[in-house]
């Protein structure tokens, strides 16, 4: 089973502070991580791997400092990586990378299955997943809790919903995003690490993969962030004063007054 | 597409690297280095430097839709076993004010099985039009099926703007249609609205966790289109007598692929859907210190009817599950009251809270940023305020037990 894992790599973000007096984010010392979500896509992939054999090759997209995030993928198990970098893809939105990714994964040839994170920590879309599909042909599920088995060229798959889980047979090639928590991701193994130096990482511009100039980078993108400013809160607290058993009364007539109690 | 400081113009004054969100840019000998390497092309320096006009980004733009052969918002309506989801409802409510504006009819799609009389609902509450398609096939929902029957619609159709609940479902179907469609996509809106000039749909959203609010534009390409986290837009007015169109789609069976089966469906009514149906949420963060002491907070939500909610960090501590987490990362909750025990207030935490009626702060910090976010703050130990409000709480329950009669006798027992 050929398997593809999308892999992005994202600034650490518990570590991101606002400074106040600029409203600005402070990045300094912030160090890209691999998203947490695609360390589950990884493990499934892994998994998926040991199971039913076959090769896992990680894809990514990103500046060439992401090639650290490869690195990780490949210290942890994955067989290949591969890195799309090129000046010409920044500013690309969600349409813009699935195309790129969509090339990507022609150019490294045959695959059965693909595996996103759900969404990636910093743009919070979880839009590039099913984007990808549609660019590559394939079905997809999103938010796949379970892979149940891999059979007959079909995958069945477990998906969260609001309402419960419903159980979807896709045909293979296919795609699937996995949210946090599904499986537990291992750690690189020293063997590993020592492994994940020596190999190479295959690092492909916008030329080697043919993509066409106009769909890709903020190009190839429809929408555009035309502003980026702090949220605005605008309640003012007013404070109930006094001893806890005051402050119990007060809130309880203000409560009552907005007709909740 | 490109970005360029122009030399002549900078003077060095560092407002661009204050505004750049990546980090991006340096001041060197006064002048400012655009690191290419971690620009997104965001363009929030350009408008840092309003007044000098030292750096430039020109959007080369190339394909270009004609925009005046684009009419009408559309909504998604997302129906399970028939009934339509409340985030349908709630964009309703929100493109009949944007259809207004713009001067625009405002239709429905609704995909589905014998499900005519849900197209009459979404009628009343403000679609002009539905569009419905109906079939067996169409009964459940799957992403090749829906994407398919959607996507021939809009390009019969042609509609300005199309939007989607950002549900398991609108979040697996809308990126598959905007990509087929080759047209932009906003996930996660918490605010929409026309621009006065270009009468473009402008996409507020999220981004980086939270802290900082993205203003995004869909300008050449059409439909816009958005995806809206439930509880973000209030819910219409139902009106029985409005009056619409329903038209019928012809559905093509043939024409869909076979390449997804739904197999079994398990319906379980989840802790994160009480969470967010909820009219009242106590919800606990890291200030509440142990996980014992949870306990009080269930208690407090039990004597109100109401939901457990929590912050992240009193998820990541273990003392709650994931499906209670309320913020960026966990769900947006919209209910009448939400009691904040023993939150800080991060900006995570806000974003999923900040459309509640009435917040109720409870913090032993008074400059805990929660207080401004809040209508009513209490500086005080949670572990007193609270059981101190459920016993008080309690004994007014008994008290309209003993005398169910007159609520005025209720109130002065309060106001006393």
């Amino acid at each position: 089973m050929n398997i593809i894992v999308c892999v992005k790599q994202v600034p650490d973000t518990l570590e991101v502070n606002v400074n106040e007096d600029t409203n600005t984010l402070i990045r300094e010392g912030v160090d890209g991580v691999i998203n947490p979500f695609d360390l589950y896509a990884i493990e499934e992939g892994l998994r998926l791997r040991e199971q039913y054999g076959g090769i896992v090759t990680a894809l990514s997209m990103g500046p060439g400092q992401a090639i650290a995030t490869l690195r990780e993928a490949l210290s942890i198990g994955v067989d290949n990586a591969v890195l799309l970098t090129d000046v010409l893809f920044a500013g690309a939105d969600t349409l813009a990378t699935s195309y790129a990714l969509a090339k990507g994964v022609e150019k490294i040839g045959h695959f059965d299955l693909v595996i996103c994170g759900r969404q990636a920590i910093d743009g919070d879309t979880a839009q590039v997943g099913p984007a990808l599909a549609e660019r590559l042909g394939v079905p997809h599920v999103s938010c796949v809790i379970r892979v149940c088995e891999v059979t007959d060229g079909c995958i069945i798959t477990e998906r969260m919903t609001e309402e419960g889980t419903e159980q979807i047979k896709l045909s293979l090639p296919a795609l699937i995003t996995l949210p946090k928590g599904i499986n537990e991701p291992r750690f690189p193994s020293l063997k590993g690490k020592i492994g994940a130096i020596r190999s190479e990482i295959a690092v492909w511009g916008a030329q080697s993969i043919a993509a066409d100039a106009s769909k890709i980078g903020l190009k190839g993108s429809p929408t555009r962030v035309i502003k980026i400013s702090t949220p605005e809160h605008h309640r003012q607290a007013e404070m109930l004063e006094g001893t806890v058993a005051e402050q119990v009364t007060a809130l309880l007539s203000k409560l009552r007054q907005a007709e909740i109690l | 597409m490109s970005i360029r400081v122009v030399v002549e113009r900078c003077i060095g004054c560092k407002l661009c690297v204050e505004a750049c969100p990546f980090g991006a840019i340096t001041v060197t000998k006064r002048l400012a280095q655009i690191d290419m390497a971690k620009c997104n092309l965001c363009g929030a320096c350009v408008s840092a430097c309003k007044e000098f006009k030292a750096i430039e980004l020109n959007h080369e733009e190339t394909q270009t839709t004609d925009k005046s052969k684009h009419r009408g918002i559309w909504v998604f309506a997302e129906q399970r076993d028939g009934k339509i989801a409340k985030v349908t409802f709630e964009l309703l409510s929100k493109g009949k004010e944007l259809a207004h504006e713009i001067a625009e009819p405002l239709c429905a799609i609704l995909l589905g099985d014998q499900i005519a009389k849900a197209a009459r609902d979404l009628i009343c509450f403000g679609a002009d039009k539905v569009y419905l398609a109906q079939s067996p096939q169409l009964k459940v929902f799957l992403e090749d099926t829906y994407t398919e029957v959607i996507s021939g619609l809009i390009k019969e159709h042609r509609p300005n703007i199309v939007l989607f609940g950002a549900t398991a479902i609108g979040r697996s179907l809308a990126p598959r249609v905007a990509s087929r469609l080759k047209t932009g996509l906003t996930a996660d809106c918490t605010g929409l609205e026309i621009d006065p000039e270009s009468k473009d749909l402008l996409q507020r959203r999220p981004v980086f966790g939270g802290n900082l609010m993205a203003t995004i534009l869909c300008p050449n390409h059409r439909p816009q289109m958005a995806t809206v986290r439930p509880k973000v837009f209030k819910m219409a007015q139902h009106d029985e007598l409005r009056v619409g169109k329903i038209i019928k789609y012809d559905y093509k069976q043939q024409s869909l692929t076979q390449r997804a089966e739904l197999l079994a469906v398990v319906r379980e009514v989840t802790e994160a859907a009480n969470l967010a149906q909820a009219d009242i949420i106590v919800s606990a963060g890291r200030c509440l210190g142990d996980a014992k002491n949870f306990k009080i907070i269930e208690e407090l939500a039990r004597v109100l009817g109401g939901a457990v909610g929590a912050s992240r960090a009193a998820v990541d501590a273990g003392w709650v599950p994931y499906s209670h987490q309320v913020g960026q990362t966990g769900k947006t909750v919209r209910p009448k009251l939400y009691i904040a025990c023993g939150i800080r207030g991060a900006i995570q935490h806000l974003v999923g809270m900040q459309y509640s009626e009435i917040i109720v702060a409870i913090n032993k910090d008074q400059k805990a940023p929660i207080f401004n976010m809040a209508d009513y703050g209490i500086v005080g130990d949670v572990l007193e305020v609270v059981p101190a409000l459920t016993k008080e709480i309690k004994s007014i329950r008994a008290e309209e037990e003993r005398s169910p009669v007159v609520s005025g006798i209720e109130e002065t027992f309060l106001v006393c």
